[in-house]
């Protein structure tokens, strides 16, 4: 294990359906969801290290504030990647850099073997990055429905949006049965279940999820828990932030572990899992 | 009951232009939470433009209706034109600055364009060319011309466009998208930016429109036509609830109602001691009530999002 931040030689690990989650699924109309391909090209050219993200030296400031101070980390295709910390360590910054969203100072974001500099991030989610914010960010007072249609807004495949509309309601059920309410009346669960379904209405190939159990019951986050790991055994990248270090290494193949703005700790997740130091900082043991 | 009969009509003639107006101040408003008070300026330009069109092309022996089409046309693109500037010089460098700014910027946005209008058109007003002969109805004791009949069916399909556009098309919904969170929007894949200038430019089209009606009806267009014209769309958008477009549409009819009836009756009311002169008083009136007894206006009522 290494303490290092600037380490990094990460052998893509192919997505395991069973990784170490426990939680199988048995999402009900589930077996329609293997037909969600990615947005954009699907042989990825992808550079040197077969990353689909390269994140280099990133660093990112509040005016003078430097709440992300220099991270790299990497994600292969179709890998699933847990970033862990405790609260104010930059990573909903970070991830809302990755979007485009906040602009950073230095350093250097490679997805697909293309520099990110430049790009809107209007223009990150037809390239197939997409982002469940923290706090959910659903249009309130759109429709569940009018919500899925805008996560295809950048899309123009008019007959595949409406079979991925379909799928997404087997996906959740709950959504189907809500789909004319409007958004702002459901529950903070099912308000997290149409901020997941909206992004991958955009057929994301790397998706980003910042703290998807956040405020939900058990039940719901074993729900919400389930669909992310079968959405990554699907072969979609995934970096998920959350404050549940334990269910978050459970289900991903490594982890990044983040403190005041640096990464502190990356390692496979079994490794962070049984790690000491991690045990101690944020699994309570 | 002539005279009451009279009033309601005259009432909503008004009142559909208010609305055309007030939808402008709206949208913006629920978009960018900016009130942009150059909007009424935008009207007066429209109205400016259309006149100035349609008496040249009457004077090159171009036929009426032809005249009055194209001189539509010129006004609404020369509108949307000046929206999307107002928007690009004056209210997007501050976009991330405290309300204020925006605010007076739009005070100063207003009287330059009102400033430039008397330069180019003169202090003097400018009559409506005849380019139909017009008949006028009598119904139940009330008379109606064919202009205002025209005014009304014209706002009511309007408006029921708008209302298509926003809630039925994917670019009305990447509107209300933007207008509630822009962040999220960008998320999405929306070009924020892009959508905020289309809500100006569809704003100031409805404008230009609202300006030529005004102009119509009233035989006369006039460089400070803007100012209180807009003070009363603004109006009719608070009292329907700013921010939301229904809530427009219904406070640019019932402002022209209030205002129609309070100026057909004040003289009664008050035994003679004010006149219909004081019109201009009632939607003030309105306005204060409304700020103090309900601020949110009549439909300004929002779900909030759970946490
Ligand atoms: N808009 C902002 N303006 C100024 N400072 C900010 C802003 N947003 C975040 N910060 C600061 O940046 C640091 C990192 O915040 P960030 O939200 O990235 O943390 P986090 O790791 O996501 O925390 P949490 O687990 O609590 O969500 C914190 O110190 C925070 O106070
Ligand atoms: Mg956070």
């Amino acid at each position: 294990m290494s303490i290092d931040s600037t380490q990094n030689h990460i052998n893509p690990v192919r997505p395991d359906p069973s990784t170490g989650s426990g939680l199988k699924a048995d999402v009900e109309g589930w077996a329609g969801f293997d037909k969600l391909s990615p947005n954009g090209i699907k042989n990825s050219s992808n550079s040197i290290n077969n990353c689909l993200l390269e994140v280099s030296d990133l660093q990112v400031a509040y005016g003078g504030i430097q709440a992300v101070k220099g991270i790299s980390l990497q994600i292969a295709p179709g890998e699933l990647v847990a970033l862990i910390g405790s609260n104010g360590a930059g990573k909903s910054t970070t991830l809302k850099t990755l979007a485009g969203l906040l602009q950073p100072v230095s350093g250097e974001i490679q997805y697909d073997g293309n520099s990110l500099k430049n790009i809107a991030a209007h223009q990150r989610v037809s390239m197939g990055i997409a982002l469940v914010p923290e706090g959910r960010g659903v249009f309130a007072r759109l429709t569940v429905a009018e919500n899925l249609q805008m996560g295809a807004y950048s899309r123009n495949d008019k007959s595949e949006i409406a079979s991925d509309l379909v799928r997404m309601y087997e996906l959740f059920p709950r959504l189907a049965e809500r789909k004319d309410q409007l958004a702002g009346t459901l529950s903070g669960g099912e308000q997290q279940m149409v901020a997941m379904a909206r992004a991958l209405m955009s057929r994301p190939r790397l998706l980003m999820l910042d703290e998807p159990s956040m405020g939900l019951a058990p039940l719901m986050v074993k729900k919400i828990f389930e669909t992310i790991s079968d959405i990554a055994a699907q072969g979609m990248s995934i970096l998920l932030v959350e404050q549940n270090a334990k269910l978050a290494l459970q289900v991903a193949q490594r982890g990044y572990v983040m403190e005041s703005g640096a990464i502190t700790l990356s390692d496979e997740a079994k490794e962070l899992l049984g790690s000491e130091a991690v045990q101690r900082a944020y699994l309570g043991g | 009951m002539e005279i009451f009969l009279q009033q309601i009509i005259n009432g909503l003639v008004q009142g559909s232009v208010y609305a055309l107006v007030a939808l402008g101040y709206t949208m913006v408003y629920g978009i960018l939470g900016l009130i942009n008070f150059a909007h009424g300026e935008v009207v007066m330009v429209g109205a400016m433009l259309a006149l100035s069109a349609l008496t040249a092309m009457l004077g090159w022996g171009v036929p009426p209706l032809l005249a009055l089409l194209l001189s539509v046309g010129l006004a609404m693109a020369g509108c949307m034109a000046l929206g999307y500037s107002i928007e690009r010089i004056a209210y997007r460098p501050l976009r991330h600055a405290p309300r204020l700014a925006p605010l007076i910027t739009a005070i100063g946005v207003s009287i330059v364009l009102q400033n430039l209008a008397m330069m180019i058109w003169g202090r003097q007003y400018h009559s409506f060319p005849t380019l139909f002969a017009t008949s006028s109805h009598v119904i139940g004791g009330a008379i109606i011309n064919d202009i205002q009949i025209a005014i009304v069916i014209l706002a009511v399909l309007i408006m029921a466009g708008l209302m298509v556009v926003v809630h039925r098309t994917r670019l009305g919904r990447a509107m209300r998208a933007v207008a509630e969170n822009q962040h999220s929007a960008q998320l999405m894949g929306v070009d924020v930016n892009r959508v905020i200038s289309i809500t100006f430019m569809l704003g100031s089209a409805l404008a230009a429109i609202a300006g030529l009606m005004v102009s119509a009806n009233y035989g006369l267009a006039h460089y400070y036509m803007g100012f209180l014209l807009g003070l009363k769309a603004f109006t009719a958008a608070v009292l329907g609830g700013i921010g939301n477009l229904r809530g427009a549409m219904l406070g640019g009819l019932l402002l022209g109602l209030i205002e129609s009836l309070g100026t057909g009756y004040i003289g009664d009311l008050t035994g003679g001691f004010l006149g219909s002169n004081y019109q201009d008083v009632f939607a003030f009136f309105v306005l204060i009530a409304v700020l103090v007894f309900r601020p949110s206006g009549l439909l300004g009522e929002r779900i909030a999002e759970r946490a």
